[in-house]
């Protein structure tokens, strides 16, 4: 068993539903590399908030990047290394506000990287504001009298996108997300795994969600519509269900793959000195 | 010097931008050194267009007001232009749609295109206008019909044979009013700035480029896009300059050699990125090509108003290498050195280009650029964990790049220990603090091995013209016509004081030329009690015109 750990202080509230992120990923990671897989060849990506100090704690490659900005960087170094597996953290603000364009153009690329939102509905490190997917009414250090907008429904959002793998999961059902987390690294295609996290100092939501969690049982996941009903099941706003789960799983042709580069001897000054003589 | 200037014009969408080129091509191959202005306006058809080709014996990077031959495909030209008529001036003109008598076509010798009724003839499209007005121009300039042809069949690939038909008869409908002689110098590679740019950076190393469309540095895009696979690059064309730079950095985390390109807004949505970069130690090299703002401003016209932008960008503080080439085979070489240097002190490099020097086309000599060496980036050899941080003399850590057996890979946008961990600690925050900053000390040293300072002209005069970028070739050929001292400072960060004020020594009158309406080159220069005498500032988004900036330089240089 590999010791993954670092010596990095753990600064994350007692009870945070990040500690079953990470634990989740190193026992997925360790049963990765001791497939075959070589704990080198990842590299962790994080953005900026509570669940971006995962990267400090696991003695792996890792980019510790600015807030919204986890896509872009994973999906460059796949294609500068397309042998590597490359895994991105981000919480909801993150990646559903401040990145969302990017997490559009990557599901729209079908790019071969995992993504893993910490989704605790709530801005965490900077004290208790609403995100992208806080219900109608949620009130926060912003919004002190309840918010006036809808939340989006991430996963429709990806489905449309283009996303060909969509999963989701709680931070209380740790054996659901190291299947999902696995199920999701190895798919060859864009994952995104949306982990219902429990913030228990801004947005504690852990009665809310055992009432209502369920893991789906009769599911084609490889048919798009009824991905999409399962996936239009809860809005991110209603009191319904919530299914839990792979709801939808893909084989595309990927971006990285298509965009591979033969490398060719290339002797730069001569080839250069070969243009300057088509110029004259 | 013997020399001479075309001007061609018409709407956008008449293809003058292409015969601009073809025509470049046509006295290069006579052996002139040449250099193109190309002026456009933010459209893409209609509106006014024009290019001036200036050909002459020296070399030049300018071009002057006054042309010899005005090849007008639209009234609006001839109405435009006509003040830079000389009485020997020619004018070229479309039958069809130009009325050219005495008044308003002062000139010498006007001559009537019959182009429509051609077309006609030879049942060719509208677009085919401008091949004709080639086909004529070069039978008046005396030029042979093979070399015209060889160069259309060189340049036009869509209905060739057609077009070689059209641009014989117009060639044929006229006579040689002039014949331009061949100069006896064998013809140089012609390039605009921005290819220039674009094989200084492979050159240099590139791996991997990465840009939104902005004018004035799409062309880039679009040139290395045409080129990958010839010289194994990555070319990605992202959603917005945000991930443009982003994705810089995650490539140049791998070990790429990786530049992106943009202009001054552009340049705003990475400032988050350079400051990462900087932070980080991700080396990435930046074009910056500048134009008229603030704002959206003027896309399509030059300015020189980033200047203290690309100093300053990006929070917090760290080192990071600038260069203002100032002309094609300068863009070569900086842009080679550029990504170089990036990547072996591991901070950002911005190149300052402008649209007068990225879209100008300019004589190349590669004989002529200095020599240099391209550097591997420093690897770890030690054994043990590895720390990407490794505090060391220089301030730069030796690399290793994933994957990799016996690395730890970590990089932070945090402040961070030598392992790469988060860390809030002040005594390592001064530490990483200074180790980031302790690089621009080896930078600077490094640079001396550079000629990071030019000066041109009468080393001896007490009046020095002092400019930057692109404004080099105006103010040399003024140099050297009035025995001036032109001083050319090229690296601007981390600036190179010493040399500088080597090169103004002996000066009692500086002065600056920019443009720009506040002299940035003054403020900068004030930081090191350096104080100008006068600055000559255009404003207007085009570039100074030999004749032009002459007669303002007179009346400063030689009074009291």
């Amino acid at each position: 068993m590999m010791n993954l750990g670092t010596t990095c202080p753990n600064t994350w509230c007692i009870g945070c539903g990040n500690f079953a992120i990470l634990g989740a990923i190193k026992v997925v990671l360790q049963s990765l590399a001791e497939e075959g897989l070589g704990i080198e060849n990842f590299v962790l990506v994080s953005g900026i908030g509570c669940h971006a100090k995962i990267v400090d704690y696991i003695n792996v490659n890792s980019f510790y990047s600015i807030h919204g900005r986890v896509v872009p960087v994973a999906e460059a170094i796949k294609l500068a290394r397309p042998g590597l597996k490359v895994i991105g953290f981000a919480g909801d603000g993150d990646a559903y506000g401040e990145g969302i364009e990017h997490l559009i153009f990557a599901a729209k690329r079908n790019i071969d990287i995992t993504m893993i939102i910490h989704n605790n509905r709530v801005y965490g490190l900077t004290t208790g504001q609403y995100t992208p997917t806080s219900p109608l009414g949620f009130k926060g250090r912003s919004t002190p009298f309840g918010t006036k907008e809808l939340p989006i429904n991430p996963l429709e959002v990806m489905l449309s996108s283009g996303a060909t793998y969509l999963a989701r999961g709680t931070s209380h059902g740790i054996g659901l997300l190291k299947n999902i987390f696995k199920e999701a690294i190895l798919h060859k295609g864009f994952s995104l795994v949306d982990v219902l996290q429990v913030c228990v100092t801004y947005n504690n939501l852990y009665e809310y969600y055992e009432k209502r969690v369920y893991e789906m049982t009769d599911h084609d996941s490889s048919d798009r519509q009824d991905a999409l009903m399962k996936i239009r099941e809860w809005d991110y706003n209603n009191d319904g269900k919530i299914p839990l789960g792979i709801l939808y799983r893909k084989n595309k042709p990927t971006f990285d793959e298509q965009f591979k580069t033969e490398e060719k001897v290339l002797d730069r000054e001569a080839k250069i000195k070969e243009y300057l003589h088509e110029a004259i | 010097m013997e020399e001479f200037s075309i001007l061609i014009g018409g709407k956008a969408g008449f293809g003058i931008d292409k015969s601009g080129s073809i025509i470049s091509y046509i006295v290069n191959r006579l052996g002139y050194n040449v250099y193109v202005y190309r002026d456009y306006p933010s459209l893409i058809r209609g509106g006014h267009t024009f290019s001036i080709i200036r050909a002459s014996s020296d070399k030049i990077s300018s071009h002057k007001d006054s042309v010899d031959y005005l090849l007008a495909l639209d009234q609006d030209t001839v109405a435009r232009h006509k003040w830079r008529l000389k009485k020997d001036s020619i004018i070229i003109y479309d039958a069809d749609a130009v009325k050219c008598d005495s008044l308003s076509c002062p000139a010498k010798n006007a001559i009537s295109i019959p182009i429509g009724k051609i077309l006609k003839e030879l049942s060719a499209p509208e677009i085919m206008r401008n091949t004709c007005a080639i086909g004529a121009l070069a039978k008046v300039i005396g030029i042979d019909w093979r070399a015209v042809e060889g160069l259309l069949r060189k340049e036009i690939s869509k209905d060739l044979e057609l077009n070689i038909r059209v641009a014989r008869q117009c060639y044929d409908t006229v006579d040689t009013i002039a014949s331009i002689k061949a100069i006896d110098k064998k013809p140089l590679p012609i390039l605009t700035g921005n290819e220039a740019i674009s094989l200084g950076l492979i050159r240099g190393g590139l791996n991997t480029y990465l840009a939104y469309p902005m004018t004035p540095s799409s062309p880039i895009l679009h040139f290395l896009a045409g080129i990958a696979d010839d010289f194994n690059l990555k070319v990605l064309h992202p959603e917005s300059e945000i991930a443009v730079m982003l994705m810089a950095l995650g490539f140049s985390y791998c070990g790429e050699g990786v530049a992106v390109g943009t202009s001054g807004g552009g340049f705003c949505l990475m400032t988050e990125g350079l400051s990462f970069s900087g932070m980080a130690e991700l080396p990435v090299t930046i074009v910056l090509g500048q134009r008229p703002g603030p704002s959206t401003g003027l896309p399509t016209y030059t300015s020189q108003t980033e200047l203290h932008f690309a100093l300053h960008a990006g929070q917090g503080e760290f080192v990071r290498f600038v260069t203002a080439p100032g002309d094609a085979q300068d863009a070569y070489f900086w842009s080679a050195v550029s990504l170089d240097i990036s990547r072996r002190f591991q901070i950002p490099s911005i190149i300052l280009s402008d649209k007068a020097m990225g879209e100008g086309v300019y004589s190349f000599d590669i004989e002529a650029i200095d020599k240099f060496n391209i550097e591997k980036a420093a690897l770890r050899e030690e054994k043990g964990p590895y720390k990407r941080y490794a505090i060391t003399d220089t301030g730069v850590s030796p690399l290793r790049f994933a994957p990799d057996k016996d690395a730890v890979i970590k990089v932070n946008s945090y402040e961070h220990d030598e392992y790469g961990l988060t860390t809030e600690d002040g005594v390592i925050t001064t530490e990483m603090c200074d180790k980031r900053l302790r690089k621009e000390k080896f930078l600077k040293k490094e640079l001396e091995k550079y000629e990071t300072v030019r000066t041109y002209g009468n080393k001896d005069s007490s009046v020095v013209l002092l400019c930057w970028g692109s404004n080099k070739g105006v103010c040399v050929e003024i140099a050297e016509k009035l025995k001036l001292k032109a001083v050319q400072p090229v690296v601007l960060s981390p600036f190179p004081i010493d040399t500088f004020k080597k090169a103004l020594k002996g000066a009692k009158k500086i002065i600056l030329v920019e443009n720009s309406a506040t002299g940035q080159l003054k403020l900068l220069l004030k930081q090191f009690g350096i104080d100008i005498d006068q600055e000559i500032l255009k404003y207007d988004g085009r570039p100074f015109s030999v004749d032009e900036l002459e007669e303002k330089v007179s009346a400063f240089a030689f009074n009291e």
